[in-house]
């Protein structure tokens, strides 16, 4: 029962990361990073007793976020402590610390990015920790399930690994670019869409032309490689719903991604389809590393056993299609 | 608690300032402001010139887009536009013009009487253009009753953020190195942002009622004068100047 609790706080955390995601994105959409000069003041006042009625302009974005962080912080401390106290499997606490580090040092990039006046190479490095710090929490969530723990006949296919982990990687670049795109004010370095200044290539370049041009290919990659892998496990693992779930899911989210992509642009980069392009990036990196973690279920238990169920052996890799 | 926070951001900005080649000043430590000769001297009045002018608007009279504050009530009601293109008849306001070249480093220039100071009245800030000797305070103050963020963003000096949470604060900034102009924001405000023009010495007006700037106490010579607008850019003109001189100079900008 203990167990199941703890799977359940698990998700919420992960829960969590994502408003906590949200809020960041807010924060950078709007222009507000830096709303608050100090830090870990709040205008000289502790940031928990900063009182409501002075939370104005983008102070609300900003303090918002950094509430939430502190929040996602705590709730971790207790994460990594009760995984620490209940899981019997070794690299599962060790994951539990790792998420805490992650918060920890992630706080601290927050906090130095405004102390820096926001390079965009600190705020990209917090945007890209924030999303190593969602994955953490998201495998937690994950390995410590009853669906994870009790798996019957985990799937056995090196192609499935190879094809979701690659997806998984190019998700998270692009994710990266996105971020760098985005620190560098270079959302709108290209003003249309489909097209590039009315052509496929764009006819003029400078380094904000190039990162801007450069998530659209990503984008592009980032597509292919989720079909390619979706279309791959409703062909050959179509009734394993642990897989088709996330493999449509996956799909799903892709394209909501490039339509507010280009909402994004058609907008003007509005403050709330910008923040909900970078949740739903959050969303497809999540999905993608679901499918990623239960192709490799199989490899997981030869190299981490024993976990307390008796599991049956794997599905050959060759004629696995059911 | 708030003591620790504190020691906690201090430390950890020093140590990764420290890391990052001190990044957070632009790497600008030294003053680039000229240095007078040795053999150096105070203007004469007596023969003294001056420069009057105007910055004209050619062309239709650009809207400035409504500010909607609505963000923060404490900003007020009250319809406010924004201040990028003000035209006051026929000429154009807040356009910062100074003498960018010709006064060598053979004269001696009294420290400014006047401080120079920004307020942030009704969440815009007055002026929205005011120019400040390199080396001499600006007072920045806070007359709202409302929080705000004086964000600083030079290119050639130190970059700053300061806080101003309660009405009646203020505080000064002193620019070491020349630069034309240096843009003021208020991230809480999105909308709030003025310009200061930093030059080491005496010789600089913000165009006001229909233009009109005026140069006065120049030293006879050749001059390099530019005028600096906010989006329109730059534009200069050469002057000479004898002895008791006056001169007018017309600059003109329009939309690209």
């Amino acid at each position: 029962m203990i167990e199941r609790w703890h799977h359940r706080y698990a998700a919420l955390v992960a829960a969590c990361t994502v408003l906590l995601i949200a809020a960041g994105g807010m924060v950078t959409s709007t222009d507000s990073g830096l709303s608050v000069p100090d830090w870990p003041t709040t205008y000289g006042w502790n940031m928990f007793t900063f009182p409501l009625s002075k939370w104005v302009g983008g102070i609300r974005y900003e303090h918002s976020h950094r509430l939430i962080a502190s929040t996602v912080g705590f709730l971790t401390i207790i994460l990594a402590i009760w995984t620490w106290k209940v899981e019997p499997r070794a690299w599962v606490r060790k994951l539990g610390f790792a998420a805490l580090g992650a918060v920890i040092l992630q706080g601290l990039l927050g906090g130095l990015t405004v102390l820096l006046f926001l390079p965009p190479a600190v705020s990209v490095g917090h945007a890209g920790l924030a999303q190593i710090f969602f994955c953490l929490t998201l495998t937690l969530a994950i390995v410590t399930s009853p669906g994870w723990k009790n798996a019957v006949q985990p799937v056995d296919d090196p192609t499935l690994r190879r094809i979701a982990a690659l997806t998984t990687a190019l998700v998270y670049t692009q994710i990266l670019i996105g971020a760098t795109m985005r620190h560098n004010n270079a959302g709108l370095a290209i003003p249309d869409f489909p097209f590039a200044f009315g052509h496929v290539i764009p006819p003029v370049w400078n380094a904000k032309v190039a990162i801007h041009f450069a998530h659209r290919v990503g984008a592009m990659a980032v597509t292919i490689a989720i079909l390619a892998t979706s279309s791959h496990v409703l062909y050959h693992h179509r009734r394993r719903r642990d897989l088709v779930r996330p493999a449509v899911l996956l799909v799903a989210f892709v394209c909501v991604q490039i339509a507010l992509g280009a909402f994004v642009i058609w907008s003007g980069k509005d403050p709330v389809i910008n923040t909900a392009h970078v949740v739903n990036g959050a969303a497809v990196l999540g999905t993608s590393l679901v499918l990623t973690l239960r192709a490799f279920r199989a490899g997981f238990e030869r190299a981490v056993q024993p976990i307390r169920t008796p599991i049956a052996p794997p599905v050959a890799a060759q004629g696995a299609r059911s | 608690m708030f003591r620790t926070h504190k020691v906690l951001g201090v430390a950890l900005a020093v140590a990764l300032a420290a890391a990052c080649g001190g990044s957070g000043e632009s790497g600008k430590s030294a003053s680039s402001a000229r240095k007078p000769a040795p053999d150096a001297k105070k203007v004469d009045p007596a023969t003294a010139a001056t420069i009057k002018g105007k910055v004209l608007w050619e062309g239709k009279e650009p809207a400035n887009p409504v500010i909607k504050m609505g963000s923060d009530p404490a900003c007020g009601t009250g319809e406010l536009h924004a201040e990028t293109y003000v035209v006051d008849q026929g000429g154009l306001k807040n356009v910062f013009v100074y003498v960018k070249d010709g006064l060598g480093n053979k004269w001696l220039f009294d420290p400014p009487t006047d401080a120079a100071t920004i307020d942030q009245k009704s969440c815009h800030y007055v002026p929205h253009v005011v120019g400040v000797r390199a080396g001499s305070p600006l007072e920045v103050i806070n007359s709202d009753a409302t929080l705000h963020n004086v964000h600083g963003m030079p290119k050639e000096n130190r970059e700053f953020n300061q806080g101003q949470p309660l009405q009646g604060m203020s505080h000064k900034v002193t620019f070491e190195n020349p630069e034309v102009l240096i843009p003021f924001k208020c991230d809480v405000h999105s909308w709030m942002n003025a310009y200061v023009g930093v030059v080491d010495h005496p010789y600089f007006a913000v165009s006001g009622a229909g233009g009109a700037f005026e140069l006065r106490g120049l030293p006879p010579g050749t001059y390099t004068i530019e005028a600096v607008h906010e989006k329109l850019g730059r534009q200069t003109q050469s002057v000479t100047l004898g002895e008791k001189d006056s001169k007018e100079l017309t600059f003109s900008f329009k939309m690209p």
